[in-house]
């Protein structure tokens, strides 16, 4: 058994708020890079991918956000079982952390109260938090700030057994099609198959924190992720929606085991501020 | 080549500018977004005047980073616009002629703008922080107590947009992804 206090936690989620904020990783900069470089053929559109690596190298050098909208505060903590952590409520800690970050780092608070009366919090709490327990005695905090406008562009669905991959490709075009300009072209796609609907969704944010590109291990859900990307792609709708073939910079898919009635889908958009960071304690 | 037009804006400079322009903007722009569209348009059901005269104006739709010290204004790039479109023809109706922002507007926006002669421009969603240089001062003019949702007094300089929908109606986002589809 080994003892975590608290306080340790909140001064790295602290820092994350700021880090990921702060810098685009450097897979996204690549992939990017790669975009404007080799694949995008509207002359429009290159120049918009060259404005975005240059905003979020601007925003590095002088340590502001990328992005105006610094997110909601999305965090994954994978706990090893081994691990007692002491000092506090561990909840409260995570969010005193975004505070802290969210105030230091100059970010947006974005947070609301309720869903209908809609007081800002004034600190970006609460955090949305997902726990996992794992075998061993470290925790891995991961930090993803999650912008608004693509968050609100995502969607899920029941399709049929029958419907098999294309339906999951038709959904995800549907969904990216509908969402047109809104989300922030080039967007990345988080795709989850399967399982009961909860967890499809989780399976879809969790993807967005794949490094980009990195194809599925299994062979098939790679194929359907690479067919899936061209798809996406051929929508035309470019950098920012202005027109070009880069809509999407990747598809990203986690299937899991379903029920035998079931086939769940869901998609998880991400804009190209693909902002995540993350920490081993 | 980039257009340059001050701002507020008059109905020939509108007039000038075509779906896909680039464009530079400077001069004054107000800031808002969903909250203070929601209290502007309440405002003028209540038949109250507005905290702010619309007249030949831009609402740019932002809600900013707080800005460090020494600095006017934190990360600002644009909020989608979408969903201000249900305030929008209203506001156009009480003289605003320019919106900044990002995405699709809706058909009754496009018509609402074609009717009024107005023009919605699109600034890189996303690019916050390249923004934010173009904005040499920021000042709080109206609802302060909405944090980054307040109205604020912009003005920004070379500040760079594309055209969006014209006076005309024609759309930037119909046509490049009609260009691009395949
Ligand atoms: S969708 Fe992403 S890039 Fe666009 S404004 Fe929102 S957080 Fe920023």
């Amino acid at each position: 058994m080994r003892e975590l206090d608290v306080e340790q936690v909140k001064e790295t989620v602290s820092d994350l708020c700021v880090q990921a904020n702060y810098h685009l990783p450097g897979d996204v900069l690549e992939v990017l890079q790669r975009a404007a470089d080799e694949e995008e053929e509207s002359p429009v559109g290159r120049e918009v991918l060259e404005l975005i690596i240059d905003n979020a190298e601007t925003a590095a050098d002088e340590k502001m956000p990328i992005c105006q909208d610094t997110g909601s505060a999305v965090i994954f903590l994978d706990i090893g079982q081994d691990v007692h952590f002491v000092g506090g409520d561990l909840e409260e800690a995570i969010n005193r952390g975004v505070a802290e970050g969210y105030e230091r780092g100059y970010l947006r608070k974005s947070m609301t109260e309720d869903p209908f009366e809609r007081d800002n919090t004034g600190d970006n709490t609460p955090a949305i938090i997902h726990t996992q327990i794992v075998p061993g005695d470290q925790v891995k905090i991961a930090l993803a700030p999650k912008g608004g406008g693509a968050e609100n562009m995502s969607a899920a669905r029941g399709l049929t057994p029958a419907d098999g991959p294309d339906g999951v490709k038709d959904f995800v075009v549907d969904t990216v099609s509908s969402a047109g300009s809104n989300p922030c072209p080039p967007i990345v796609v988080g795709v989850g198959v399967g399982s009961t609907l909860e967890k499809a969704v989780l399976l879809a944010k969790k993807s967005l924190l794949r490094p980009l590109r990195q194809p599925h291990p299994r062979e098939h859900i790679a194929e359907l992720e690479r067919q899936t990307l061209a798809a996406v792609n051929d929508l035309g709708i470019g950098p920012q929606g202005l027109g070009g073939r880069t809509t999407a910079l990747a598809v990203h898919i986690e299937p899991h085991s379903s029920h035998i009635a079931s086939l769940l889908a869901a998609v998880n958009i991400q804009c190209h501020a693909a902002r995540h960071a993350e920490a081993i304690l | 080549m980039e257009k340059q037009i001050a701002a507020p804006l008059t109905d020939r400079d509108i007039e000038s500018l075509e779906a896909g322009d680039k464009v530079l903007i400077n001069g004054v722009i107000y800031t808002g977004r969903d909250a203070a569209h929601k209290r502007l348009v309440e405002t003028l059901e209540r038949g109250e005047d507005l905290p702010v005269d619309l007249q030949g104006q831009i609402i740019y739709y932002v809600g900013p980073c707080p800005a460090k010290p020494g600095d006017p204004i934190g990360s600002a790039g644009p909020t989608t616009s979408g969903r201000m479109d249900v305030y929008t023809p209203t506001m156009l109706e009480v003289g605003l002629r320019g919106m900044i922002g990002k995405g699709n507007r809706s058909d009754e926006v496009v018509e609402a703008i074609k009717e009024y002669k107005g023009v919605y421009l699109l600034a890189i969603g996303g690019a916050g922080a390249l923004l934010a240089k173009c904005v040499n001062k920021a000042e709080v003019v109206a609802y302060e107590e909405l944090g980054p949702e307040a109205i604020f007094r912009l003005e920004v300089e070379d500040f760079p947009v594309v055209v969006g929908v014209d006076a005309a109606g024609n759309d930037i986002y119909v046509k490049g992804r009609e260009e691009y589809a395949r």
